[in-house]
């Protein structure tokens, strides 16, 4: 069945708290509102307000009362509106949620999913369109999850939801009204496993949410000048699938790596130091990265639009790793 | 209602004595050093911690701060444990990942101390919402906090949350006069804590910290308080941190002749004081609690000194970071 981003995660959620009861929705408007981005509609009616809580703004209670009814064995799904008030409960996610299980000697678990907006797009400006991945995926002890795709998006969540670890559910809200196939079945897909969403041999592409549609396109272009693309979907950031990466790597010799987030000390960063440390005589190009700006995302449409990256900065930079020659730098 | 008998003074007397010697011997342990690491002791605050500890229910969870050895002894943590895990041993409470402000105890509801101040109010609302979520009858959330984290946005947050949700949990507002150097007056626009209780929707409850008697009153009906009006409260205990902040506090913002009044007027000389005088104990009863103590906090320490220094290797360490 054809279903949107946003009600994948919609279902995703509502088959997890059917499913067990101490499954519960927390953050700001997530009852009769629908959450901010729709993506809660209807949980209150079926689920009552026991289960669904409005919470006042007050991002470090309630995603703090979120570890701590996780320690005490409930499962909290909490939204926060947008990824960039991370930076408002950032204590309360690195320095609680992420340590207690370590810290505490295992004795403790923390299950929570902290679903978040992020990315940009949509002329939010820059306190509302941030791509703080590498922040969340610096510290120890949190997964990071970011899906592309409806399908990838439920399996993802419902793993999320059932996993007993905080984890930060990155949305993008581009791809909130973006429709694919999610299956009637229950299924759920692994947390830290990345996906191959075009196989190629002449260059791997290395991307996630988002940008997975973007590099898409470039590698359809790129097939028409005769280069053959893989575009590789990491789905999961931390826990990283190294394997995967270097696996594609390895077999196609050249890498590009693709976010929305800045470049610099961005997930690029870490992902072509574990490349170079693995794969460096094999390689054919050095590894290039396609990033956001290093500036705050501006507002104007386009000035966004000049931000971020898209097929046409990401098709050069793959004509410029294949066309590469040693000491033509 | 707390209980009147000569067992239930016994155990407050011995808890308050247990918390003074067991910091003695992290003191003298610290100095010769055998302790990887900082320190917050609770000197002078061990009414606080044994009273409020002592009126609690098994299922309650507790939430001590960066201060936090005399709540978890108070709260029955195994102080050989306890003393292991300040020492760095594989037998510590949290296999010597923790240290000093972290010691955590699931069993008996400790889910751990927490070494950044405020931060626990939001995770003992959580606790407690899943105890309300859960239907769990006799269960409240303690959360013990200090007049300086009492003015951290993650404390207020956590008050608003909890008189809005109207959650069982029990702010102890722990005003022991210094937040590191910061007075209460140069740290509080009102230094009233009971107004913050009105404005959030909690019950208020106020008790002299250095009288152990009125601590687990006070905490008692404060606890009967939150279960029968389904609805949080705050205990304001008044006391004095004789202790320094930690190990770096030189005192500087402060006289001796300060530190010697509040001394003088210290949780544990005052019951004493009370037990001999209006409570019919007998000098030779209490110096042979008073050495018992002594003697199980130094049977504790030479007990964690004989356990082998946590060694765990990286990848064992790196395995823990995650559950499965």
């Amino acid at each position: 069945m054809i279903k949107t981003y946003r009600e994948a995660i919609l279902e995703a959620t509502a088959e997890e708290m059917r499913r067990d009861d101490s499954v519960i929705v927390m953050g700001e408007d997530v009852g009769v509102y629908g959450g901010g981005f729709g993506a809660t509609e209807g949980l209150l009616a079926e689920f009552g307000p026991g289960r669904v809580l409005d919470t006042p703004v007050s991002e470090s209670a309630f995603i703090g009362a979120a570890a701590g009814a996780a320690a005490a064995g409930m499962r909290p799904v909490a939204e926060l509106m947008f990824s960039d008030f991370m930076a408002v409960c950032w204590d309360q996610i690195m320095n609680e949620a992420a340590k207690m299980h370590f810290m505490y000697a295992g004795d403790v678990r923390v299950p929570m999913v902290i679903r978040a907006a992020a990315g940009a797009g949509t002329g939010a400006s820059s306190q509302h369109s941030q791509s703080l991945e590498s922040m969340y995926c610096h510290v120890p002890g949190l997964k990071v999850v970011i899906p592309s795709t409806p399908y990838d998006a439920k399996g993802l969540l419902k793993s999320a939801i059932r996993d007993n670890n905080p984890v930060i559910f990155l949305e993008q809200k581009l791809l909130y009204q973006t429709s694919g196939e999610v299956p009637e079945d229950e299924y759920t897909l692994p947390i830290g496993r990345a996906d191959i969403k075009r196989s190629g041999s002449d260059i791997t592409l290395i991307t996630y949410g988002r940008m997975v549609t973007e590099c898409l396109r470039a590698a359809e272009q790129a097939e028409s000048e005769g280069i053959s693309a893989e575009v590789l979907d990491l789905r999961t950031l931390s826990p990283l699938d190294t394997d995967a990466v270097l696996e594609s790597v390895e077999r196609t010799g050249r890498a590009v790596i693709v976010h929305e987030a800045v470049m610099q000390g961005g997930f690029g960063a870490e992902l072509s130091a574990v490349i170079m440390e693995n794969t460096f005589g094999r390689l054919k190009a050095p590894v290039k990265r396609v990033c956001g700006a290093f500036c705050p995302v501006p507002s104007g449409i386009e000035l966004e639009k000049k931000v971020l990256p898209e097929a046409g900065s990401i098709l050069k930079a793959v004509r410029a790793a294949v066309s590469y020659k040693t000491g033509a730098n | 209602m707390i209980r009147t008998d000569r067992d239930f003074y016994k155990e407050l007397y011995y808890s308050m004595l247990l918390i003074r010697e067991f910091e003695e011997e992290v003191k003298r342990l610290y100095a010769e050093g055998a302790i990887h690491g900082t320190l917050h002791l609770c000197f002078g605050e061990e009414a606080v911690d044994a009273g409020s500890t002592a009126v609690l229910g098994e299922a309650d969870y507790v939430f001590p701060t960066h201060r936090g050895h005399g709540v978890c002894i108070g709260r029955g943590v195994d102080i050989r444990a306890m003393m292991a895990e300040l020492l760095g041993r594989s037998t510590g409470t949290n296999l010597g990942r923790g240290g000093s402000m972290h010691i955590c105890d699931i069993k008996k509801g400790i889910i751990g101390s927490n070494g950044i101040v405020g931060a626990n109010g939001p995770l003992a609302c959580g606790a407690a919402l899943a105890a309300k979520s859960r239907h769990v009858r006799d269960c409240v959330s303690v959360c013990f906090t200090g007049d300086g984290a009492a003015n951290s946005g993650a404390m207020l947050e956590a008050m608003n949350l909890a008189g809005l949700w109207k959650l069982p949990v029990i702010f102890v507002l722990v005003e022991n006069h210094y937040a590191v150097s910061t007075t209460v007056e140069r740290g509080s626009a009102n230094t009233d804590f009971s107004v913050r209780a009105e404005a959030f929707g909690l019950g208020c409850f106020e008790a002299d910290g250095n009288d152990v008697l009125e601590v687990a009153d006070t905490m008692s009906r404060a606890r009967e308080y939150v279960l029968s009006n389904e609805r949080p409260c705050l205990v304001i205990e008044h006391t004095y941190r004789v202790a320094g902040h930690s190990r770096s506090d030189q005192n500087k913002y402060r006289t001796e002749e300060e530190i010697r009044y509040w001394k003088d007027r210290g949780p544990i000389v005052r019951f004493r004081k009370r037990l001999l005088e209006e409570l019919m104990f007998t000098e030779e009863e209490l110096a042979e609690m008073e050495s018992l103590a002594a003697a199980q906090a130094r049977e504790a320490s030479d007990h964690a000194l004989s356990q082998p220094v946590a060694d765990e290797s990286i990848g064992s360490l790196v395995h823990a970071v995650y559950a499965d």
